[in-house]
């Protein structure tokens, strides 16, 4: 957990300039030119400040640049976290998204106290009603359902909602004969609905096997990072699995396993490069060509000239 | 003081808590086991073969944590590897082909979490159990015996019919994992367990699993001469003959039904 933390970075951390060598204290690891007040505003939202600090290379990139070139360094390749919506944007075709099931929430099982509350709060920062956001649109002129995590929403984890949400595009897609393209960012099952999330992971699991007797196309994008229940369910059950570079993929969390096994851990253990390397990703796919490999691919499954 | 819940837990780890050996050994004629994913390698956490219940051949899959300390060593305590549940998933595809219901028991803290364990995709291989396990054409019953932990558990409790004895648990994760994660104290665990709906009544309560087994007052033991055996006996002596008779796909559809509505009862639009 605390994955997407932004502030768990108050280390000192160390900066390589062209001719010498500095360190300076970060708090955040955005680093932005607002003002305090400004920063408290937007805390949690999107950012759309005008510089981020890229944390694969520790550069400040002008936050126009990042957003042109799709949340992607400028400089090293780092692919930022994407925000559902925005995502939405740079993968449907201009338009055509149509949203479905965006008033449906969840409940409150183990009636944990401040829950509620905080998910009000988080609907207020990011606009979304659930960690992820479903609906049909066309991508390259292909049509298909479309449902995109998004892992500022409680780090993008499945309780009865987001469980819902998902079984309910997959229906969509049975009933309209259709494809399921999902991008999957999560750290698992929502502890605070406690049981009712991990059965999450059955209900998204057996819903894809009305995708299979219809014969309809499940396409899974891995983006950093997807972990946890949503690992053991609908994220690792793609016809086809495609991932984004350096996205953590993994089920239990890297600091249970360092403990659990007390040795060190394979270099980029977990990362999305050594889980394809394992055999459980087709293929690793930079940003700013997939679309194009997705077009291809809902494509090559509609049908042909026959 | 120890509130109930905590005593569950407590008694659903005890050292003489009867393993899924005992059970088998106790309930099932002839058994044999099987070894092997086929795949990679044969995973003692997971302990599965064929055996006669009351006359009647099954397939019988359950985590085993193992006896004495040598043994529990040897099966990882019960925290099965992906190899653990391709296993249990390749003696479920036999099971289908010879038409053998499946009676699955259901005894882990949850899946293992190791290098290995996702060097080889222990994710997918739960994610493929609980896909497969909602279209599996034989009846398949499931039996939570201590701990139902995570993942690692429901990958053998998706299931026509569960029951969980009486001082078994079932969570999201075990209740030191949950005081850690949500209140950063680990100590916490006991109210952790009280908070969590993990125990045998709460979760019939909520739902999840059908029915709750007795078990003597001061709990489950392994030397029992076989009584708690007898009233697990009892349980699938009832249920069983009840999912044979129904047509296989009236039971899926059934199966699935109740898959589909787990957490429904909360969802607002």
């Amino acid at each position: 957990m605390g994955i997407f933390d932004r502030n768990k970075h108050s280390q000192k951390r160390r900066v390589y300039t062209s001719n010498q060598q500095i360190d300076i204290p970060i708090k955040n690891a955005l680093v932005n030119v607002h003002t305090y007040q400004q920063r408290q505003d937007t805390a949690g939202a999107i950012p759309d400040k005008m510089f981020e600090k890229c944390p694969g290379c520790a550069r400040a990139v002008f936050g126009e640049d990042l957003t042109d070139n799709l949340h992607v360094c400028t400089y090293c390749g780092h692919h930022f976290r994407m925000p559902a919506r925005e995502r939405i944007e740079i993968t449907a075709d201009p338009g055509s998204f149509e949203e479905f099931g965006e008033t449906l929430v969840g409940g409150n099982p183990l009636e944990y106290p401040g829950y509620e509350e905080k998910l009000d709060g988080l609907r207020e920062k990011t606009g979304l009603t659930e960690a992820i956001v479903t609906g049909e649109c066309t991508i390259g002129g292909n049509p298909c359902v479309l449902a995109v995590m998004d892992g500022y929403f409680m780090m993008g984890s499945m309780g009865a909602a987001v469980g819902e949400k998902f079984t309910r595009a997959a229906e969509r897609a049975v009933e309209k004969k259709l494809p399921l393209v999902t991008f999957t960012v999560s750290g698992g099952a929502r502890m605070q609905e406690g049981l009712v999330s991990l059965m999450q992971m059955a209900k998204t699991s057996a819903v894809l096997t009305k995708m299979d007797e219809a014969g309809l196309l499940y396409l899974v994008v891995l983006t950093d990072a997807t972990t946890g229940g949503v690992t053991a369910s609908f994220a690792m059950l793609g016809d086809i699995t495609l991932a984004e570079p350096d996205a953590i993929v993994g089920f239990a969390g890297k600091r249970v396993v360092e403990q659990t096994v007390k040795q060190a851990l394979p270099e980029h253990f977990q990362k999305s490069e050594f889980v394809y390397q394992k055999g459980f990703i087709d293929r690793i796919v930079q940003r700013k060509e997939l679309k194009d490999i997705l077009t291809s691919i809902l494509k090559l499954h509609a049908g042909g000239d026959a | 003081m120890a509130n109930s819940a905590w005593l569950s837990v407590q008694l659903a780890r005890e050292f003489i808590r009867p393993t899924a050996q005992y059970f088998i050994n106790n309930i099932f004629d002839d058994f044999v086991e099987m070894h092997g994913d086929r795949l990679f390698a044969d995973d003692a956490a997971i302990l599965g073969g064929i055996g006669f219940f009351n006359g009647i051949p099954v397939t019988v899959i359950g985590q085993e944590k193992g006896l004495d300390v040598n043994e529990k060593v040897k099966r990882n305590f019960g925290s099965a590897h992906p190899e653990g549940y391709r296993k249990s998933l390749r003696l479920m595809r036999q099971a289908e082909k010879f038409k053998r219901p499946v009676i699955c028991i259901v005894d882990t803290q949850g899946a293992y979490g190791g290098v290995g364990a996702e060097e080889r995709g222990i994710g997918e291989a739960i994610a493929r159990n609980l896909l497969e396990m909602s279209r599996l054409r034989v009846p398949v019953l499931s039996i939570i015996i201590g701990e139902g932990g995570s993942g690692g558990a429901l990958a053998l409790a998706v299931s026509d019919r569960i029951a969980m004895l009486e001082n078994s648990v079932y969570s999201i994760l075990p209740p030191e994992g949950f005081a850690n994660i949500l209140w950063r104290d680990p100590s916490k665990a006991p109210e952790a367990a009280q908070f969590m709906r993990m125990t045998a009544r709460e979760v019939c309560d909520m739902g999840i699993v059908d029915d709750v087994i007795p078990e003597p007052k001061e709990g489950a033991k392994n030397d029992d001469g076989g009584m708690m055996a007898m009233e697990v006996k009892k349980y699938i002596a009832q249920q069983l003959p009840k999912l044979m008779e129904t047509p296989i796909d009236k039971l899926l559809k059934k199966r699935y039904k109740k898959i589909r509505a787990f957490g429904n009862e909360y969802i607002q639009e």
